[in-house]
This record gives structure tokens, sequence and C-alpha cells, in this order.
């Protein structure tokens, strides 16, 4: 390629970079550089506050900081409950839709996408208010085959969420397994269905295997979601705050420190450290799943 | 990545690739009859699941108060839609209609303009070879990784100190940024625009510029549609960002919106339950017109994002 075609060429990309330079490496560096410093008031609080330069300290406090790091290992716990739940019910809808008639699959999957099309706060409100003891038909539901559920009851919150997140996230995560599977060969059922294989034997030895690497997206796609989970507690928060603490979640103590204790630079030292939390899981359940399948 | 081409063709020329999707498929009637319809009693199940909210909040949005909190929650009572509409359009003078507008508003333009820079950038990355290209999309791929509140907050604090906080401008500008448009730009642009059709275009004399805005957006129709499609929905959807930067009521978005009114019925004896209801049903149309209408690309995209 000639010189000035190449210049050329990366002219097109520069929108991008000068945004990307203001809107993600400027912010990042600036919370960078806020974490390491801290507002503290001057002698008895009349003189105002200064900015001290005070290095680690905010992350040596947000590391000790039990409130955040237990907020950091419940979802992390939640994750490993949740995710796993809901792809194995996304797996079984793609297997179901691909061992039917295209026709009948193609009726079905606008069907199971709905809760896509809905936007992750409404889907919240709508849930809150099906649990809500006051207007939702579950509570009379559950009294007429004797479950005596109360949603907002703080031990309910982890099945209240966790059933939202897997109403809202098995169809989309279903199209995903499922266009992957559209890929295997056809070739190979014919084969196996010669050997003798039974449909479930199919499904098993071929099918799955060879959507492995869909399954790995979509579950490091869901745990970088669930990390970063803010909506639905904030929701629950919003309309029951007795079910729901206000650090339940690492984002809701991050933007409580920002915005209602004012803490800026504990903020931003705690989403660099939520951040990088964030890249280590990505990385550990990467190589750990790409070394399996060696 | 034959995968990925497989349903590029798929969403260009629907009619044919499923044709030979439906004639690839195993001969159904060669298995078990009590086997489908295992199947399909499993099928129905999880679509009664997906659909049962829906269908409780269009029968919520048809009550009145009284109907709500004191009829059969899975039946429909006492009409009262349109009330319930018009209490909808008209709550503290009409402000809903400022939130789907501004919701509008900063969906379209800001994927309008974030779909045109993504273009550029996912063209140049894929199409030509220059010194720092590695870097940029390393840059791109890296970004999948940031939490939101890592950008957020110090957004917040800059955006501050120069006065766009509580401005459409603070959710316009973030949304023109967006890497993963810029990655399915690219994907798009690998699979569509040939080189020797740029080569064969340079030769007869066509700029560079030329060539991108005649030629490649021409081609990069289905890839520009489902690119904003889903910068559209993600714009559409967005709640951290809105609820950082935007303080007044009458900017903000239908999320916020809702979120506001939802939690107003713990404070001062306002139950404005059957609002938040209509008011969720309502946000829910357009969303699911849009993506009815567009199907085709953003299935496309939803799967080529992630499978590549």
């Amino acid at each position: 390629m000639i010189r000035s075609q190449r210049w050329k060429g990366a002219a097109f990309t520069v929108p991008f970079q000068l945004g990307f330079v203001f809107l993600y490496l400027l912010p990042i560096g600036y919370a960078i550089h806020q974490s390491l410093y801290l507002e503290k008031q001057s002698g008895l609080g009349l003189g105002g506050s200064t900015t001290e330069f005070v290095g680690l300290e905010n992350y040596q406090q947000g590391l000790t900081d039990s409130a955040f790091m237990t907020s950091i290992l419940r979802v992390v716990l939640f994750a490993c409950v949740q995710i796993p739940f809901m792809l194995f019910v996304s797996l079984m809808l793609a297997l179901c839709l691909d061992a039917v008639t295209s026709r009948v699959a193609g009726r079905f999957r606008i069907l199971l996408l709905v809760p896509y099309m809905i936007p992750g706060v409404v889907a919240a409100i709508v849930w809150i208010n099906l649990y809500s003891p006051a207007v939702g038909p579950l509570t009379p539901l559950g009294e007429l085959f004797g479950f005596d559920w109360n949603f907002f009851a703080p031990s309910m919150v982890w099945p209240a969420i966790g059933n939202l997140l897997t109403w809202h996230g098995i169809g989309y995560n279903m199209v995903i397994i499922y266009s992957a599977l559209q890929g295997v060969p056809r070739e190979l059922f014919e084969a196996a269905r010669l050997d003798g294989a039974s449909e479930l034997r199919i499904a098993r030895s071929i099918k799955i295997p060879f959507v492995r690497g869909a399954l790995v997206l979509t579950a490091l796609l869901s745990i970088i979601q669930m990390l970063q989970i803010f909506n639905e507690p904030a929701l629950f928060r919003n309309v029951t705050p007795q079910t729901i603490s206000d650090s339940f979640a690492p984002i809701m103590i991050i933007y409580n420190q920002a915005f209602n204790a004012g803490n800026y630079n504990y903020a931003a030292a705690l989403s660099v450290l939520l951040a990088l939390f964030l890249g280590v899981a990505s990385f550990l359940f990467y190589r750990l799943t790409s070394r399996e399948a060696d | 990545m034959a995968l990925t081409e497989n349903r590029t063709e798929n969403s260009t020329e629907r009619p044919r690739g499923r044709t030979v999707r439906r004639l690839t498929r195993p001969d159904p009637a060669a298995r078990s009859r009590g086997g489908q319809r295992f199947l399909l009693v499993g099928l129905a199940l999880a679509s009664a699941y997906s659909l049962f909210p829906v269908y409780w909040l269009i029968i919520a949005a048809t009550k009145d108060r009284v109907g709500l909190y004191q009829s059969n929650g899975l039946w429909f009572s006492d009409m009262h839609l349109w009330e319930n509409l018009r209490q909808v359009f008209t709550y503290d003078d009409g402000i809903f209609l400022r939130w789907t507008a501004n919701s509008f508003l900063y969906a379209g333009v800001g994927s309008l303009g974030g779909t045109l820079i993504a273009l550029a950038t996912g063209y140049g990355l894929a199409r030509f070879d220059f010194p720092g290209r590695g870097a940029v999309f390393a840059c791109v791929v890296g970004s999948f990784l940031i939490p939101i509140a890592l950008l957020t907050l110090p957004l917040y604090l800059l955006f501050s100190e120069i006065g766009m906080v509580d401005t459409p401008w603070a959710m316009l500008i973030p949304c023109l940024i967006n890497p993963f448009s810029v990655y399915l730009a690219k994907v798009y642009t690998e699979a569509t625009i040939p080189f020797e059709l740029l080569e064969a275009a340079r030769i007869d004399g066509a700029g560079e510029l030329r060539i991108f805005f005649s030629i490649v957006l021409r081609m990069m129709t289905t890839g520009g549609a489902t690119v904003f499609l889903l910068a559209f929905v993600n714009t559409w959807n967005a709640f951290f960002l809105p609820l950082t930067v935007l303080r007044g009521e009458e900017n903000w978005t239908l999320n916020l919106g809702l979120y506001n009114w939802s939690g107003k019925r713990q404070e001062s004896g306002v139950d404005l339950t059957s609002l938040v209801l209509t008011g969720a049903l309502l946000s829910i149309v357009p969303m699911a017109i849009m993506m009815i209408a567009m199907r085709r690309y953003w299935r496309s995209g939803v799967t080529m994002g992630a499978l590549k």
C-alpha cells in the first residue's frame, strides 16, 4: 500500500481516537489521579478543606473496607449461582429450538426474545410490582398453592433479583447459543445417527461441545455485567428500602461515596479497584476455560 | 469466521439463507413424536414465562387504583386504560412526553453520530494498514472491560468543570464514542468490502473520501443499520450515565423518570403505581416496534458481535 494512502486510512480513525482520548483515557487518568488525593478538613472544619496527596491510602482503605469487599464477594457468589443456571436454561432452550422444525423454531424464538426488548429498568419495575405484596399477583398466587412467600423480605432479595436477571437474559443468550448451533455441520448428525446414536447422545456429545465457545463468551459477558450490577438493586431500594441495603453492590457503594458522602477521591479509588478486579476475574475465567479445551 | 460470514449472508439475503437452512435441517419426521411433543411443551412453558410479566403489565395498565389493589391481578376488571393514559400524559404538565422526546433525542442523535464515527473507524481499521492500528484496536477491545462507574464518575467531574452537567450534551457526547460499534463496523467491513473494489475505484481516480462516502457507506447499509440499532437500544436503556449527569427533571430520560415515579410512592402518600405501570408499558412500545421492524438487523448484530 502506498504510504500516503496509509495515512489517509489512519485519518478515518482520527475522530474516534480523539473521542477515545477525551471520553476514555482522560477520565480514567483523572480517576487515577483523584484516587491518590484526599480532601481533608483543616483545623476544626471552619477553615474549609484542603486536598492532600495521600498516595495509596485510599486503596488501602478500600481493600480493608469490609462493606466494599463484602459487596464484591456477594456479587461473585451470586454470579456463581445465577449465571450457570441462566446459561443452562438458555442452552436447553437453544437445543430445543434446534431440534424442532425451523418454522416452529422461528415462532418460539421471537416469543422468547420478548424480554430482551424490554429495557432493564422497565423490566425491574415490572418484576418489582409483580413481587409486590400490595399489587402483585404472585403473592395471592402463592397463597393459592400454599406458599407463604414475601418477595420483599430481605432473605428473598437473591431469588427475586436472580429470577429477574434470568428472565431478562435467557432469550439473548439463547439466540447466541442457537446461532452457534446452526453452524454445526449437519452431516455429523447423520453420521452419528447411522452409528446408532440417540438424539440425546447427539446433543450431549456433538452439539454441546460444539457451542462451547459461545457458552464461554456468554458467560464472560454475564460476569462482566454482574460485577457491575446496579439498576436492579437500585430500583429495589427505591421501592422497598427495607429490603435491600445501600451497600448491596459495589457500584452502589461507589455511587453513594461520590454523590451522597461527597467523597470523590475514595469513590475514584474504589472504581479503579473494581476495574482491576473485573480485569483479573475475566482473565482468570478466560484462562480457566481455554485450558480445559486443550 | 466462516460462521460469521454465513450469518452476514443470511442477514443480507434472508430468503435464500432461510431456504438453505431449512433444507439442511434433519428430517423432523425421523424422530419420535413423543420427543417432539416434549420439546414443544418445554418451549411453550419457557415462552409463557417470558410473556407473563408483559401480559400482567398490559392488564395492570387498564386498571384504576382500586382495581389494581383489589381485583384479581391476572384478569381484566373495569377498563381504565384511557384514563391512565391521560393521567400519564398530563401529570406534572406532561413531563412524560418531555422525557420521551429526550430519550428519542439522546438515542437517535447520539447513535446516528456514533454510527458514522464507528463506520469510518471500522473501515480504517479493516482496510488500511497504518502504524498504530494495532494499538487502536487494542483500545477498542480493552474498553469492553472498563466498568461504567470508572468512566462515568470522572466524566461527571470533567463535565461539571466545563458546565456541561445537566445539559443534553452530557448525554449526547459520550454516545458518540462507542467501542462496541467500532468493533462491529470493523467486522462488517471485513465481510462486505473487498480490497479489489477499493483498488479499482482508486485506479479510476476516486479520492479516499469519495470512496468512503459513495461506495463504502452505500455497501454498508445493512451493517450500518445494525450498528445504529444496537447503539440506539443501548442508549435508550442507559441508566447509570443519565442518573449521574442529568439532574433537572426536564432533561431526564424515560428510564430516569420512571425510576423517580416508582420511588415516589414511598414519599408523602402519593401513590403513583398505576402511573408507573402505564408509563412502563408506553416506554416499551417504541423499543418493541423498532426491534420487530428491524429484527433481521439486530439478530445478525447480536450473534455476530458475540461469535467473532
